[in-house]
């Protein structure tokens, strides 16, 4: 027992402390970040759609089972792997721990079920399922993928970080037929989804699985451990920038994941708030033309339109005059993407009027309008139309810029009709650089006539470059063969890459710890009182 | 009286018969495709044809019609083609911000349209009149997007005295719910303000004119007593009209009000449905706003009998 004269000592110590630990407590309980994201959620089902907001979504409510690091590599989340000497067969083992929200653990099961639903419908997915022989169920926490060949596309597809990632989902929601929506939350990953707080279209509430085992290696992109630092992140929608801006300055939002850049400057240089660039986050703009009708299905008009067109113009209109958010870049998978490539750099970078020009009179155009659909609605879209509009018709193209809202643009798009009768020349759009650096699943590339996205290109050398890709499981072979891709793309007019730009995410100063990755996650964020 | 609400409200089922109908074939004449929203920039034609399926959209036109006409008879108003929720519960969970703001913002106009145009019509030509004659000019030539910024840079942002944006139900607390409510109120009552101030003047003025106002004076009856008891009260239909047609306007106009100040109203909820061409939630909101003019417009026409006893059903 301690001395008298102490006593009164301990007990005002253990006062102190019991004070402390309960301001801890209430100091913890605040940990919210609440963040503006750049779409509000309206769907739950991660596979019903490629829209990058239920990507993040998924990323909250579940799990992965291998995951990319800052360096793009495929490293071991839920599962690590063994492979077969013969490259055919892949082995994959669930690590301990692993149990979903309503506390059942995760099975191989669960996995297989999952990867069955995401193949269906990701391209990707769809490659690999094209080349896979057997995927079984070895045990509870085992399975195994074997190919008919040998293949390194297991470990690309299943550690592709966006569009549809393959997330996993207990095996009873993930036997629902892909025209089905999943409306069931449970997942295993870092976040809860709080149902009771869900509005779609207004906001979702997400909460700390306490239950969650985050691996033993620290985060690093998208892999390593998923330790969650705060209590709760709040998603809301605000439809209005000036507000969300506001709001931030006001101290009532946290994370502002995509502030327009005109903007910048009411942030910029303020202590209290840090501007961030996500490179992996970045989108590449891009040049669309229907192959299927005159005068695109003409090669030569197509490669008139490639030098008629130039980055700088759009990247300035689009996120202001030699921004720093904003990089020229010719390669058709992205610059900073292992498939990089500086093929006639020059022709894709520069506008050149005056060579598109003498290709028109070779060819002998007749001044037949080219119907370019321009969605106006869309922030990144809206300067796109005018400026591909200008260059063209400075190239002498004669243009029809048609103005509509980006589901009228995505509607038309679809159709392979003449003009006259609701079919289109040219649109333009943008798509995130982690898609773009995927030569199997980016399907601005894809080019398998009536099978590829809008615009049909029909070009079967493309084709049997990307089955070769995906059959490939030497990384030196796969550059080679993506960037043969990329100049039989150039060269036949499937797109036209139309520069880099990217997105700024504003945070409270309180804020740190935001990972590099390919999405905007939330665990290993901190929030300092 | 009885006999006047049933015909009215049974008139209103033909009314709403038509909307319905025409709205549907509006939508669906309409470009674009829900399925090609929901899928994103990336889906391929495969999973588009697998969600118009889930939808149903891959029916014939005048069966969707019938299939969406019967539910409705039924009371089902389906489910958001987009997020898969019932759109009724969308819709009542929007509802409540949007009749928040709404009230609150008549309540306010009219609290401060009516003096301002009677004090304009008692002094007419003078200062006074036409300073809340350029008041007027004012709030119906300021966009309200304009006025909202403007009120949160100068009591959000420098001041603090109220949040920005955001919207709390009646239930998290009074003090909660009102304090977000001011600035909204204050910023989408300019215009309605400004119309109604002039039409209490307008018709104030005129009535001032009439002999019964004479004698009133003449009776030894006071200015203000003549103005409030007299005048406003014979000038009452229009300002009712005028306020019944401002609460129809505001149902369906708050979206830019909604937009500024984020509150999760009708407006905002249509307008994410138009943009994503979520047919189910497009029909039922203008399903409601029609419903609600056809009631206000009843409302309207049974305070003419309270007001004027000149007029009977």
């Amino acid at each position: 027992m301690p001395p008298k004269s102490i006593r009164p000592g301990i007990f005002k110590t253990a006062l102190l402390s019991l004070c402390l630990s309960t301001a801890g407590l209430a100091v913890q309980a605040e940990t919210t970040v609440t963040a503006v994201m750049h779409a509000p959620l309206r769907a739950v089902d991660p596979v019903i759609s490629t829209a990058y907001i239920l990507r993040n979504y998924g990323y909250m409510v579940y799990d992965t089972l291998l995951a990319r690091d800052s360096k793009g590599q495929p490293q071991p989340q839920m599962a690590s792997w063994t492979v077969s000497d013969d490259n055919t067969t892949y082995t994959f083992t669930l690590r301990d721990g692993l149990k979903f929200h309503d506390g059942a653990p995760v099975t191989a099961e669960d996995a297989v079920a999952s990867l069955k639903r995401w193949s269906q419908v990701d391209k990707t997915g769809q490659v690999m399922a094209s080349l896979l022989s057997d995927m079984s169920v070895v045990d509870e926490k085992t399975f195994t993928m074997t190919f008919s060949e040998p293949t390194g596309i297991a470990l690309i597809a299943l550690s592709k970080p966006s569009g549809l990632a393959p997330f996993i989902l207990p095996k009873a929601a993930a036997e629902t037929p892909i025209s089905e929506p999943i409306t069931s939350t449970i997942g295993s990953g870092p976040f809860k989804f709080v149902e009771a707080e869900y509005q779609p279209g207004v906001g979702a509430t997400f909460i700390k699985n306490e239950d969650y085992v985050p691996r033993d290696e620290p985060a690093d992109g998208l892999a390593g451990g998923k330790v969650v630092k705060i209590d709760k992140v709040v998603w809301t929608t605000m439809p209005d920038s000036m507000t969300a801006v506001s709001a931030l300055l006001a101290g009532e939002i946290d994370f502002y994941e995509q502030i327009p850049h005109d903007l910048l400057p009411l942030v910029e240089g303020n202590p209290d708030f840090t501007a961030d660039v996500y490179r992996k986050q970045g989108s590449q703009n891009l040049a669309r033309m229907n192959h299927t009708l005159p005068p695109f299905d003409n090669p030569k008009m197509r490669e008139a339109v490639l030098l008629a067109l130039g980055q700088q113009p759009m990247l300035d209109a689009q996120v202001g005059a030699a921004s720093d958010y904003g990089t020229i870049c010719a390669a058709v998978f992205g610059c900073d993407s292992l498939y990089a490539s500086d093929y006639r750099a020059e022709d894709i970078i520069q506008p050149h009027p005056a060579e598109a020009k003498a290709i028109l009179d070779e060819v002998g155009y007749d001044g037949t309008p080219i119907m370019l659909m321009h969605a106006t609605d869309l922030n990144n879209l809206a300067p796109q139309g005018p400026v591909i509009a200008q260059q063209l018709r400075d190239a002498g193209f004669n243009v029809d810029m048609v103005s509509m809202d980006w589901a009228s643009v995505v509607a038309r798009r679809a159709s392979k009709a003449a003009v006259a009768d609701g079919g289109w020349n040219m649109f333009s759009t943008t798509n995130v650089l982690p898609d773009v650096g995927d030569p199997i699943g980016f399907i601005g590339v894809a080019a398998g006539g009536e099978s590829a996205w809008f615009g049909w290109p029909n070009v079967p050398e493309i084709e049997a470059l990307r089955g070769k890709l995906a059959r490939s499981s030497d990384p030196a072979e796969q550059k080679q063969i993506g960037q043969e891709i990329d100049k039989l793309v150039i060269d036949n007019g499937v797109m036209v890459p139309m520069g880099e730009f990217y997105n700024v995410t504003v945070k409270s100063a309180k804020l740190t710890g935001q990972l590099d990755a390919e999405a905007p996650v939330f665990w290993n964020i901190e929030k300092a009182e | 009286m009885l006999g006047f609400v049933v015909k009215r409200v049974l008139s209103a089922v033909p009314v709403l018969f038509m909307v319905a109908i025409i709205v549907f074939m509006v939508l669906r004449l309409s470009p674009g495709d829900p399925a090609v929203m929901i899928g994103g920039p990336n889906a391929t034609p495969d999973q588009l044809a697998a969600l118009r399926e889930s939808m149903g959209l891959n029916k014939p036109l005048l069966e969707q019609l019938f299939i969406w006409l019967g539910a409705i008879a039924q009371g089902d108003f389906g489910v958001s083609l987009v997020s898969g929720k019932p759109v009724a519960a969308l819709v009542m969970d929007r509802f409540g911000p949007t009749l928040a703001l709404s009230l609150s913002t008549v309540v306010l106009a009219v609290a401060v349209a009516i003096p301002l145009g009677v004090i304009a019509a008692w002094q007419q030509g003078k200062w006074l009149d036409r300073l809340v004659m350029t008041g007027s000019v004012l709030g119906f030539s300021v966009p309200v997007f304009i006025i909202g910024y403007v009120l949160i840079l100068i009591f959000a942002r420098t001041l603090g005295w109220f949040p920005v944006q955001g919207y709390k139900p009646l239930s998290a607390g009074f003090h909660d719910f009102a304090i977000r409510l001011v600035l909204p109120s204050v910023t989408l009552s300019f215009p309605y303000i400004a119309l109604i101030a002039r039409i209490v003047r307008t018709n104030v003025i005129e009535v001032m004119n009439e002999d019964y106002i004479r004698t009133a004076r003449a009776k030894g009856m006071t200015e203000g007593g003549v103005l409030m008891h007299h005048a406003l009260g014979n000038a009452a239909v229009p300002i009712v009209t005028i306020i019944g047609v401002s609460i129809a306007m505001l149902i369906g106009g708050v979206v830019v009000t909604e937009s500024v100040f984020n509150i999760p109203g009708l407006g905002r909820l249509v307008l994410e449905a138009v943009l994503a061409r979520d047919y189910t939630v497009i029909q039922t909101v203008i399903l409601l706003f029609s419903t609600i003019y056809v009631f206000i417009n009843l409302g309207v026409d049974l305070l003419y009998g309270l007001l004027d006893p000149r007029i009977r059903y």
